[in-house]
């Protein structure tokens, strides 16, 4: 991936008070994190990041986070820039370090892998930005009552 | 209510599942009148998809009545008749706004296992496994349709069933292969595979001003067909030598335009080929490489084998020739395709070789898998 300047970077497109919210990291009491890509456990994630299709001030309104990205509060850190080309934003996130990987039934509900939700969580955003809603799945027959045939 | 679904390896069945329900505010629900059977189906039924499971249903081409409508949507009403494009769209993102639906960002429901790649996703459709990103098919009584503004289009009064359900996804690809192959008045232009979709290139091709359209096969009713109703000169490569025909009838210089649209053989699974079994040898492909004149255009429709073996790279390169992949056609032609069919300027009926109740559907793509009496198409009603 390219690396990308922080939000800080992002220049005047975004207020003041956006690049505040936005670029803030928040800490996380507990210990061990994420390895790098070297194995290293001391070394930051990768970020993961998606080009969203609106000028970044539709992403990030009034600079605060948009759904579901603010429900990963003081587990992640973001970036932001205008995406070259009139393509939109590029929106990066990335677990932050000293972040533990949920265990339990946490990590049955959004696996154990950070960066995996963290994709999804930009994923999400992206849908919700460029068409109003997350789209769900068809439910399937093993999700319902068997229908007597 | 009855849906045709897959349910082992080779084997269909019309089983009772669950009524689609509205999951989104743009979705609508439409009771299916026809669907047809469709080439990229064929890879599915061989049971070598990895992401199949039983009871995943079937069929990417359809048209119907809506039934019921999300609060989001706009432009349908219970009771409109509509064409359901095959691919699911969103028309938000980038590649919908430059009229690019096939290649969609937002399609994917199930974002967590439908994209390993990571924003490399391919785009949802129809009739596709779930975690591959797709949505149950149109063989069935009803069918939810996501982002029904976008995907589902209005059928003119004066266009019946059996002529719009082609608007779906064959005459779009057709239409698709023409237009990629930037196919020029005057141009000479050939094309494998004399099925629907390659009938409807060939029509494609002739309204771009195309002067002589070839197309190649080897059945015989299939080329009969090509010729009547798309002025297409046939080639049958059990009996012409394919490269002298296309040299000759082309001043030598070999077609402008090479599509292939031969659908997809029975491919060999990525387990088969990291078991070291090679992959299959695109004959179709190859024999279009070296026909194509220099810097010519090679268009590879969907349907064609995950991996292929011996592809003639050196031809493509040393002669410039353009490559362009198409696997499923954009929604943006939809509505142009359904106007000339209702100005009877498109006619696609005599597509629909075989018409059968849903119940019959196995024995409908049995037919349509092995071209057996002359089945172009099985196109089946609820």
């Amino acid at each position: 991936m390219v690396p990308m300047g922080r939000l800080a970077r992002a220049g005047p497109a975004l207020g003041g008070a956006a690049l505040a919210r936005a670029a803030r990291l928040l800490r996380v009491p507990r210990g061990g994190g994420r390895p790098g890509a070297d194995g290293d456990a001391a070394a930051p994630a990768r970020w993961e990041v998606v080009t969203v299709d609106r000028p970044p001030e539709q992403v990030l309104p009034d600079g605060r986070w948009p759904e579901p990205l603010g429900r990963l509060d003081g587990a992640i850190e973001v970036r932001v820039r205008p995406a070259p080309g009139d393509r939109g934003t590029e929106l990066a996130a990335r677990p932050l370090a000293g972040v533990t990987p949920p265990t339990g039934l946490a990590a049955h509900l959004v696996g154990d892998d950070p960066a995996l939700l963290v994709r999804r969580t930009l994923r999400q955003v992206k849908q919700r930005v460029e068409t109003g809603e997350v789209l769900r799945a068809d439910r399937s027959a093993l999700d319902r009552p068997e229908v007597p045939g | 209510m009855r849906a045709l679904c897959w349910v082992a390896a080779g084997e269909l069945g019309v089983r009772e599942v669950p009524d689609p329900e509205l999951r989104n505010e743009r979705d609508v629900i439409v009771r299916v009148r026809r669907s047809a059977t469709s080439g990229g189906d064929l890879p599915l039924l061989s049971g070598r998809h990895p992401l199949l499971r039983a009871g995943d249903v079937l069929g990417a081409e359809f048209l119907g009545e809506v039934v019921e409508v999300g609060p989001g949507v706009r432009r349908h009403r219970v009771g409109d008749r509509v064409v359901v494009g095959a691919s699911v769209a969103c028309g938000g993102c980038w590649y919908c706004r430059q009229g690019r639906h096939s290649c969609c960002d937002n399609a994917h429901a199930d974002l967590a296992s439908a994209d390993p790649d990571w924003a490399r996703s391919d785009v949802g459709c129809f009739g596709r496994p779930r975690a591959a990103g797709g949505f149950a098919g149109g063989h069935a009584e009803y069918v939810r349709v996501p982002y029904a503004d976008v995907s589902a289009f209005r059928v003119p009064d004066g266009v019946d069933d059996d002529r719009a359900v082609f608007a779906a996804d064959a005459a779009p690809s057709g239409w698709l292969a023409a237009e990629v192959g930037a196919v020029r008045p005057g141009d000479v232009v050939a094309i494998w595979g004399a099925g629907a979709v390659g009938q409807l290139t060939a029509w494609a091709a002739v309204r771009r001003g195309a002067t002589r359209v070839l197309i190649v096969d080897r059945y015989e009713e299939r080329l009969r067909m090509a010729e009547r109703h798309c002025a297409a000169e046939p080639l049958d490569y059990r009996r012409d030598d394919i490269a002298a025909e296309l040299r000759d009838r082309s001043g030598g210089r070999g077609p402008d335009v090479c599509v292939v649209a031969v659908g997809a053989p029975p491919t060999r699974s990525v387990a088969d080929r990291f078991g070291g079994q090679h992959a299959d040898r695109p004959d179709a492909l190859r024999e279009a490489v070296h026909a194509c004149r220099k810097s010519g255009m090679v268009v590879v429709l969907g349907g064609t084998a995950g991996f292929v073996d011996a592809f003639p790279l050196g031809a493509l390169t040393e002669r410039r020739l353009t490559l362009h992949g198409a696997g499923r056609p954009d929604l943006r032609d939809v509505p142009m395709l359904l106007d000339r069919m209702a100005r009877d300027e498109l006619r696609t009926e005599h597509l629909a070789t075989h018409r059968l109740p849903l119940a019959r559907g196995p024995e409908g793509y049995a037919l349509f898998r092995d071209r057996a009496d002359g089945c172009v198409r099985a196109v089946f009603t609820p």
